[in-house]
């Protein structure tokens, strides 16, 4: 109950921030938007902990300002890739365990891993995610389990 | 104050823009489907972050520069769901992630 509670908050937030227009008409289309994306997501059974991340910790902060860090290095790796007229792309698969325990820590890790340029998350199971590298640096990245253990040191 | 702004608004944007040929560039020269994906995955953070900030810092303390956050929040997470969907939909289909070395273009 609370799940939906708040997932009605956050539609109806961000329908009034997108649109900005206070008319009745266009205050109507929000309603029913707005009950029919409940709908479907109660009928998708998409409402859990997963998809409204009420219980995550201030901690998340410092890992999204790591995660930034990451993304400039691996984006500097992958652009020299790019340009560069003669240096080899290495690609491999690689398997790294799921190191996070709960269903939304495992959506961030691998969120995490495609947001990062140069890794991209294949397949995800309890035990193993299955990812694609593009270069050597991106692979040891990944291979060294720093991600993981940092969303497990979250609690999640 | 107010120039300041401008030149780093204008440099984010400009960085931006670079990163966005940058995936482009990576598309058109990388050998295969996955690889490919990670070019496009530079435009999908960097560049977006990039533009997107750029614009924020043009447009001040407003609605517009919330609604432009906004965009941002939801591009960081649909951009790398789009993109592993993709890349488990060609593994499933049996493309093969790691070809033989390639010429180069």
């Amino acid at each position: 109950m609370l799940f939906v509670l708040f997932l009605t908050f956050v539609l109806v937030a961000f329908w009034l921030l997108l649109s900005w227009h206070f008319t009745p008409f266009v205050l109507g289309c929000g309603v029913a938007s707005v009950a029919l994306t409940l709908y479907l997501a109660l009928r998708m059974k998409l409402v859990d902990e997963e998809s409204q991340p009420l219980h995550l910790s201030v901690h998340i902060v410092g890992y999204w300002a790591w995660l930034a860090k990451e993304v400039v290095v691996s984006t500097w790796d992958v652009t020299r890739h790019v340009w560069s007229p003669n240096k080899r792309v290495h690609p491999r698969v690689i398997t790294v365990e799921a190191t996070p325990q709960t269903a939304f820590g495992l959506m961030l890790y691998a969120n995490s891993m495609t947001l990062t340029p140069g890794t991209v998350c294949l397949d995800v199971t309890h035990e193993k995610i299955k990812a694609h590298a593009l270069t050597e640096d991106a692979a040891a990245s990944l291979e060294s389990g720093e991600m993981g253990a940092r969303i497990r040191r979250l609690g999640l | 104050m107010e120039s300041i702004l401008s030149i780093i608004s204008a440099l984010c944007i400009g960085l931006g823009i670079f990163l966005g040929i940058t995936g482009a560039v990576g598309i058109v020269r990388l050998p295969n489907f996955f690889t490919r994906l990670h070019a496009a995955s530079v435009t999908d953070s960097g560049c977006a972050f990039l533009i997107l900030s750029g614009l924020m810092l043009q447009s001040g303390f407003s609605i517009p520069t919330l609604k432009l956050f906004f965009i941002l929040v939801f591009l960081l997470i649909t951009s790398p769901t789009a993109s592993h969907a993709l890349a488990k939909t060609a593994l499933d289909c049996g493309a093969d992630p790691t070809p033989p070395p390639y010429e180069e273009r």
